[in-house]
């Protein structure tokens, strides 16, 4: 299925439009979110960066139609998220630290519960492949709310593959966690992505993780794209050795002076 | 509803489900208060029935059958109102909001979890009633049903309207979820009839579907027919309280989408 939205194409190619999305939590307040417009294709990672209040989450939660715009359209797999949400929801998914799972309940219960919710066939050999593939055997029928961060990180991991999404929607995904794990969810993440043509939206404060993961990096500020590129580019347009003090001229508005 | 909404609501179903599995104190409180509550009551009968020295009191059971009807209408409205707090305090909300699942199946699945619990917490209160005080409620005959199913539907709308207020002002409206009911037993004459109240609060237990379903029991109980005009009153009040809490739930559901109260509702 193939159809134009302003000049992209979508369904194959686009997994997300978004043009000029503002969000504006009350009248007479700096809206968290100002005119963002983007695309990100199947089978790449766009990175989404910003410091505290930069307007990431606010932008995932539009993306994900937690949060309704003030203005502006969403098109996530070819579905308009304001009219057609559901259809998209079901191709999507999304982790982040933020958001638990109920702790009580197995790790096999809570995969259980949203295979359900996601209406997957043949739900018990899915469970068991991703158990494998994400190393979760020896503690599938424990409670979540007894594993380690980094247990739980790939019990959030296995939750946001559990229908195989086209489009993921990652907040942080390695937030807490130490060196090796956090290699380990990214390798994941690049062999998912690699093997099945997913689309991911990547917010994180890990420059590292932008720098090895992202094809293309939007930087906010004050809800605002104020620059974009490859990780790459950017570098060399900044004149500097790594993301992470690309990053910091942005946040502390001295881009100019990097420039020049 | 099609195959896809169908398993989709027993998804949000088992998640309820593994949770009493792995909580046995939770069953446990479901069955404590409506036990309780037939005991103390059953007792009160007793006392009152020796003091007039008229054993038909007893049989009669207003008082017990009152409290089991209206114990599955608090048990309704909480059930519901209780399974929806329960994804906040997991803060689990998010990802539920984020799936697929329609506000009309979650709904549905709230109400599957709400007719649970309102039978584990009834029905050993109805074996207590008889092994007891000898007070078989389903002596009503088929009527009975007719009453439950009525008062559960009750429980729902008032359910509806709880959830409403805490998707408006978040976790801080949880109290509600247990105190919005006990508010209305005034008025929905459980243990005695409309006309005791004031001529100025009648019109306000009559709008209440409870009201009509506990005049309709006290006249099967204790003249033997089954009152149809206040069984279709019941029904018709159902109706429209449900749908004006459903107007509600919807309209409160878009306000939190719009206020972002989705993403941190539990605080």
């Amino acid at each position: 299925m193939l159809a134009r939205v302003r000049g992209h194409i979508w369904g194959v190619t686009h997994a997300l439009v978004v043009e000029n999305l503002v969000k504006r939590y009350a009248p007479g307040r700096p809206p968290a979110v100002d005119g963002l417009s983007f695309t990100l294709t199947a089978g790449t990672t766009l990175g989404l960066l910003g410091g505290n209040g930069a307007g990431k989450t606010t932008t995932i939660a539009m993306l994900l139609g937690l949060l309704l715009p003030t203005s502006g359209r969403v098109v996530a797999l070819g579905h308009d998220m304001a009219t057609d949400r559901f259809a998209a929801l079901a191709r999507m998914n999304f982790s982040s630290p933020y958001i638990s799972l109920p702790h009580k309940l197995s790790v096999r219960e809570n995969l259980k519960v949203y295979g359900h919710l996601y209406d997957v066939r043949g739900l018990d050999a899915r469970i068991a492949r991703l158990a494998e593939e994400l190393q979760l055997t020896d503690f599938i029928d424990r409670p979540a709310g007894d594993l380690s961060a980094g247990q739980k990180t790939r019990v959030a991991l296995a939750k946001a593959l559990i229908n195989t999404p086209a489009l993921l929607l990652l907040d942080e995904p390695t937030a807490s966690l130490d060196p090796d794990t956090g290699d380990w969810v990214r390798t994941r993440l690049e062999r998912y992505r690699d093997e099945t043509g997913c689309a991911i939206l990547l917010a994180s404060h890990n420059m590292a993780e932008v720098e090895r993961l992202c094809g293309h990096v939007l930087m906010l500020k004050q809800g605002r794209v104020v620059d974009q590129g490859s990780p790459n580019d950017l570098i060399a347009r900044y004149g500097r050795d790594d993301l992470e003090q690309v990053f910091l001229d942005i946040a502390r508005g001295t881009r100019a002076e990097a420039l020049a | 509803m099609n195959a896809a909404s169908l398993r989709r609501v027993w998804g949000l179903v088992y998640r309820h489900l593994a949770l009493f599995r792995r909580s046995p104190p939770r069953i446990i409180e479901l069955m404590y208060w409506p036990a309780l509550q037939m005991v103390v009551w059953g007792f009160v009968t007793a006392y009152l029935a020796g003091l007039q020295n008229d054993v038909t009191t007893i049989a009669a059971g207003v008082l017990i059958g009152g409290v089991l009807l209206w114990e599955a209408a608090l048990r309704s409205q909480m059930g519901f109102s209780i399974s929806f707090l329960e994804e906040i305090w997991s803060r689990n909300l998010g990802h539920i909001f984020v799936s697929p699942i329609r506000p009309a199946e979650m709904v549905a699945a709230l109400m599957t979890m709400s007719l649970l619990r309102a039978m584990v917490g009834v029905i050993p209160a109805m074996g207590l009633a008889f092994l007891l005080y000898a007070f078989n409620i389903f002596a009503m005959g088929p009527v009975l049903v007719a009453f439950f199913a009525a008062l559960i539907l009750m429980g729902w709308a008032v359910a509806l309207g709880v959830t409403s207020l805490i998707l408006r002002y978040g976790a801080g409206a949880e109290a509600l979820a247990w105190s919005v009911l006990f508010g209305i037993t005034p008025f929905a004459c459980v243990f005695y009839p409309v006309a005791v109240l004031p001529v100025w609060l009648q019109p306000v237990a009559l709008i209440l579907p409870a009201a009509h379903v506990f005049e309709g029991m006290r006249a099967a109980l204790t003249q033997g027919v089954i009152a149809w005009d206040h069984l279709a009153a019941a029904y018709a009040l159902n109706l429209i309280w449900l749908a004006g809490m459903a107007a509600l739930f919807m309209g409160q559901l878009r306000g939190a989408r719009v206020r972002g109260a989705l993403l941190n509702i539990g605080e």
